[in-house]
């Protein structure tokens, strides 16, 4: 709804590394950015898919807090989501883990950079690292998994074309 | 689908290795034989030969039926797929920040309209 200015999400994920970097600009002030994140009334706003509901039972952003929530479509619980609060520096960034327990080995550590560009604005940075390429690569492609079928089945034939030839 | 996500896996992790990438890389600017791709490597045939294999079983790379030659092909298709993968990750991603957008919007439309502001109070959880 933003009309002033059209802001861009950049995605970064390393060749070498196994992270994703995630860049994004607002415009708000610092304080308002780390408030969305930190305040649950306001996470549930923005942080979910318009489709799903997020049923928050925790979201303690304090250093060594927690959080937790549960991801609803149509009622019917789909995901569950949580991860320990390793360090938060008020207006300026937040680290934590992140996994849910529908696939218990993958975690990733979070951080997040609230940048004051001024004049009202804020960059924010994210940084997520798991441990082996193979897992970056999976969180990668987990995108597809809440919209587009489309690609697994076309990937699918791609796929099935290469090992028939 | 778990069939499915066993062969994204397997092209993604036939990808996580540097020397796949170099050969794929290489076999982006055209199709070439195992002995070729293995020129400039300190690598033995058979090594070149086994990373191939593995691509070849990920879908990645294609072996034509050249009985003498077997060149190698890349399966350029795959990898714009995998370009959609991750815009399609930028994406979602953009749509959750065009949603905090919106609500940093009311957030100031909020401010502007009323002195009270109770979120003040409730969101600085530190």
């Amino acid at each position: 709804m933003s009309s002033t200015t059209k802001h861009e999400t950049l995605i970064e994920a390393d060749a070498a590394l196994p992270t994703v970097r995630i860049v994004r600009e607002f415009d708000a002030p610092v304080d308002r950015v780390y408030r969305a994140h930190v305040d649950p009334e306001q996470v549930k706003q923005w942080l979910g898919p318009r489709s799903i509901d997020m049923d928050i039972t925790t979201w303690d952003m304090r250093t060594g807090g927690e959080y937790r929530y549960t991801a609803l479509s149509g009622g019917e619980e789909v995901a569950h989501f949580y991860g320990s609060v390793h360090r938060v520096w008020e207006n300026q960034r937040i680290v934590q883990t992140f996994g849910f327990e529908e696939m218990p080995e993958a975690v990733s550590l979070d951080t997040a950079e609230f940048i004051d560009l001024g004049d009202g604005r804020t960059r924010l940075e994210l940084l997520s690292i798991v441990y082996s390429m193979e897992a970056r690569d999976g969180m990668l492609a987990s995108g597809m998994e809440t919209g587009v079928k489309e690609g697994y089945d076309a990937l699918d034939e791609l796929l099935a074309k290469g090992a028939g030839a | 689908m778990v069939e499915q996500n066993d062969r994204l896996s397997r092209a993604f992790a036939a990808l996580a290795d540097p020397t796949r990438r170099d050969l794929v890389a290489r076999l982006a600017a055209g199709d070439a034989t195992v002995s070729e791709l293995a020129a400039p490597y300190e690598v033995s045939l058979q090594a070149v030969s086994k990373h191939i294999k593995v691509l070849e079983d990920a879908g990645l790379v294609r072996r034509s039926r050249d009985a003498q030659r077997r060149p190698a092909h890349l399966e350029a298709e795959v990898f714009d797929l995998m370009t959609k993968w991750i815009e399609r990750y930028r994406q979602q991603a953009e749509e959750r920040y065009q949603r905090l957008d919106a609500l940093l919007d009311r957030m100031s439309e909020d401010d502007t309209e009323t002195a009270t502001d109770t979120d003040q109070e409730r969101g600085a959880a530190g």
